[in-house]
């Protein structure tokens, strides 16, 4: 069916959601990869089998008329709190089902889709209280947050174009095509206040206007999707749960700065939002949403996928512009910036999958709706990916300026396992690790700039008491040195020896003078790279220097891991009153430094011990420790 | 040798779809890989002459990129999400398990019988359900040492089978 033009466009959004509306209810099932990994694919299977069965099930393809009393099953995008997943929603209700197997489908049909009860076992349970809870809304994971860019994830088919226009998809587009000028679609966003979600935080309107500025004919328009920072997943889910939100929001940006083709460079890593972004170029072609003269007006574009090929550095501009001309994917100094000179020399605009996704909601409710979330200086909602030691894992969206506390303890519930909080690692390998005090620091780019750790692209990876960080930060230095791409010197070699600093440090052969140099070292790694990653490189050393100085000294002056997480600074040790002399541990010994007779308590020599734990995984008294 | 010569034809046909374009040799290398399961030095050479680049430009591409691999692969990959959720949720002793149980080390990834290939990644997204690992393009979350040695049982008894 083509969409020819605006009346065509609005005719057939108001007739799927009238279709929509019909159901009596909907049933979506989480189809991120989280849920899909544990099963959830197996659970939509045997769900739309036992509907059907019942004789209630109809396809959800919202263009053709259906009864009142249908039920559709729908594969849904990412809902965020992969944790609990299999997730799956009722539609109108908002009841919530976790952890759902395919056991229970055959229980959750003849409750709930038949007589409309509700299975309190499947129900999500607070662990802080204890307390069942029925909807969504009333989750303490979701009930703080403000969703605009995940709005709609979770929420509906992202394989299914119709399911996007009944939500007014496309209505934006159409809105900016049919009553705006290039300039004042630039002024909406410039007002609007968004900055580049991707990391930097770059004001969006003014890097357009840039693009705009220079001379046509041929500009581009680049979606960034090569989300490499460890710990960070909200591009993926916006990919897969939402995709024609980035089609509308490049095309919006594509008018804007007069561009007609876009490419969106997606890591290789997320196969299934490849899958679900080259459908949805698909779709949106076969209805003239993309392509030659979109909805009457002359506006053509066009939109290639070009996927990553695994390099972290390939996330930052120039190197991504590189990368998608073929060859190896190294930053180019700047300037000339990409606005002026980027793809195959053409001015281009390079944004990040979640500004994209934005866009769609500042043109249709306006910059000022847009601006009353979030702080003077950075407007709207942030998705932050919160993960590690928390009881609630996922993906969550808040209005920036919200405390790290309100995240970690309030949507995060806490700590798992009874846990101790220690550190919260914000921004990924470019970032910092915050502690206890920076707890109430609001989550906007300038606030975290100032206790030197950045937004990033939002991954939140939480701490325990058991996490050592001095070796968190040579895990991020192992990490950019891997994938520092060695074309200038400071970040190249910088980072070698920053890590070879931080590899003696935990290996209980560091000195006092060694962290001198560590953080003389950092500081010129930091001054003197060529491009963000190199400059950013040095931020988790930096930042656990200044806020985790005991934690250095206890490695260099007493030789002792506080966490007691580095492996050469542990030392085994048998409690002989706990002992039963079973020698299974002497036994299992690989060095054999366990020594000791039949039932009575045996001793670890310490010169021989490898420290590799194989015994106190054995013994069963427990009888082993580290100390 | 029959099966070089089909492989090579492939080769050409991938060239062909993306037109011999230089600005597709990252496209050209992920879908020539698909074929060989890695990329072998004289099929670099080959796509070098037929998209008219220097064969130092091709190999320069593809050492850049992680997701080349010069050398065969095992039948199986097993890899082993090291991302900073990962990491904190103990994602290092599923590694070493993995290395114990196929006689693998940091500086040789595959087993002797070419079956297993074990790697690591930065993140695979998968934050919420760390620590993950991805065994024969499965996706297993909330992984423990025990859950992996499991999976290559598992793994290896199918071939058995077959």
């Amino acid at each position: 069916m083509l969409i020819k033009t605006h009346e065509d466009l609005k005719k057939l959004s108001e007739k799927a959601k009238a279709a929509l509306e019909q159901y009596k209810s909907r049933i979506l099932v989480c189809a991120g990869t989280g849920c899909v990994a544990n099963g959830s694919l197996k659970v939509y299977d045997a769900l739309v089998k036992m509907v059907k069965e019942k004789g209630l099930l109809v396809e959800v393809d919202l263009v053709e008329e259906v009864g009142h009393d249908n039920v559709g099953v729908t594969k849904s995008g990412c809902h965020g709190f992969c944790q609990m997943g299999p997730l799956v929603r009722f539609e109108p209700s908002g009841l919530l089902y976790c952890k759902v197997k395919e056991e229970d489908v055959e229980e959750i049909v003849n409750t709930t889709v038949v007589n409309n009860g509700v299975i309190e076992r499947l129900l999500y349970e607070d662990p802080n209280t204890g307390e069942k809870i029925t909807t969504q809304d009333e989750n303490p994971f979701y009930k703080r947050q403000v969703r605009v860019t995940l709005r709609y994830c979770g929420r509906i088919d992202p394989e299914n174009i119709y399911d996007y226009i009944a939500h007014r998809g496309y209505r934006a587009l159409s809105k900016v095509l049919q009553e705006m000028t290039p300039e004042t679609v630039i002024k909406e966003i410039t007002e609007s206040g968004l900055r580049g979600r991707g990391g930097g935080g770059f004001p969006t309107g003014r890097k357009w206007s840039f693009a705009a500025a220079q001379p046509g004919p041929k500009k581009y328009v680049i979606c960034n999707g090569d989300e490499g920072d460890p710990g960070a997943f909200m591009d993926r889910s916006v990919m897969e749960g939402n995709p024609h939100s980035v089609l509308e929001g490049m095309m919006i940006a594509g008018f804007a700065i007069g561009a007609d083709e876009g490419y969106i460079y997606a890591r290789a890593e997320y196969p299934l939002a490849i899958k679900r972004m080259r459908k949805a170029i698909a779709d949106a072609e076969a209805h003239g949403l993309l392509g030659e003269n979109i909805l009457g007006t002359g506006f053509n574009f066009k939109i290639h996928i070009k996927e990553g090929a695994g390099a972290f550095v390939c996330g930052e501009e120039t190197a991504l512009i590189a990368s998608i001309e073929g060859e190896r994917g190294m930053p180019r100094p700047r300037p000339p910036f990409p606005a002026v000179k980027g793809l195959w020399g053409c001015p281009t605009i390079i944004n990040n999958v979640e500004t994209l996704a934005n866009l769609r909601y500042i043109i249709n409710n306006g910059a000022a709706l847009f601006k009353s979330y979030g702080t003077a200086t950075s407007a709207g909602t942030k998705t932050f990916a919160l993960a590690g030691q928390v009881q609630n894992t996922g993906l969550v969206e808040v209005p920036m300026g919200m405390t790290l506390r309100e995240v970690v303890f309030d949507i995060g519930g806490g700590l798992r396992d009874g846990k101790k909080y220690k550190s919260v690692q914000i921004g990924g390998p470019s970032g910092g690790c915050l502690t206890e005090e920076n707890l109430d620091l609001p989550l906007d780019y300038d606030e975290l700039l100032k206790v030197g750790a950045m937004v990033g692209s939002g991954g939140l990876v939480v701490m325990g008491e058991d996490t050592c960080m001095v070796e968190t930060a040579k895990f991020f230095m192992g990490f950019v040195q891997n994938e520092s791409c060695g074309k200038c010197v400071p970040c190249r070699e910088g980072t070698k020896q920053l890590l070879a600093l931080l590899t003696k440090i935990t290996e209980g052969k560091g000195t006092e003078d060694d962290l001198v140099l560590l953080e003389e070292l950092a500081q010129n790694v930091k001054a003197g790279s060529l491009c963000g990653l190199g400059k950013t490189a040095p931020n988790p050393v930096l930042t656990t220097l200044r806020y985790f100085r005991d934690e250095y000294l206890a490695h260099v002056r007493d030789k002792k891991c506080p966490a007691g997480a580095c492996q050469a600074l542990k030392e085994y040790y048998i409690d002989p009153e706990k002992c039963k002399g079973c020698t299974v541990c002497a036994r299992v010994c690989p060095a054999n430094a366990i020594t000791g007779d039949k039932k009575q308590p045996h001793v670890i020599n310490v010169e021989l011990c490898l420290k590799c734990g194989a015994c106190m995984e054995k013994c069963k008294f427990g009888s082993i420790i580290i100390r | 040798m029959e099966n070089k010569e089909i492989k090579f034809l492939q080769v050409q046909q991938i060239i062909e779809s993306h037109e011999a374009k230089v600005s597709h040799l990252i496209a050209i290398l992920q879908e020539t890989q698909a074929v060989y399961g890695y990329l072998p030095k004289e099929v670099l050479t080959y796509i070098a002459t037929a998209i008219g680049i220097s064969p130092a430009t091709v190999l320069g591409v593809a050492t850049f990129y992680s997701q080349f691999s010069l050398i065969p692969k095992g039948k199986y990959i097993i890899r082993v999400c090291d991302g900073t959720a990962c990491h904190v949720r103990g994602s290092e002793p599923i590694m070493m398990a993995v290395r114990k149980e196929l006689g693998l080390t940091a500086d040789k990834p595959t087993s002797d019988d070419l079956m297993f290939t074990l790697e690591t990644v930065s993140c695979l997204g998968a934050c919420g359900l760390a620590p993950v690992v991805v065994a024969d393009e499965e996706v297993h979350g909330q992984m423990t040492p025990d859950g992996i040695l499991e999976v290559i049982k598992k793994l290896k008894t199918a071939v058995t089978d077959n």
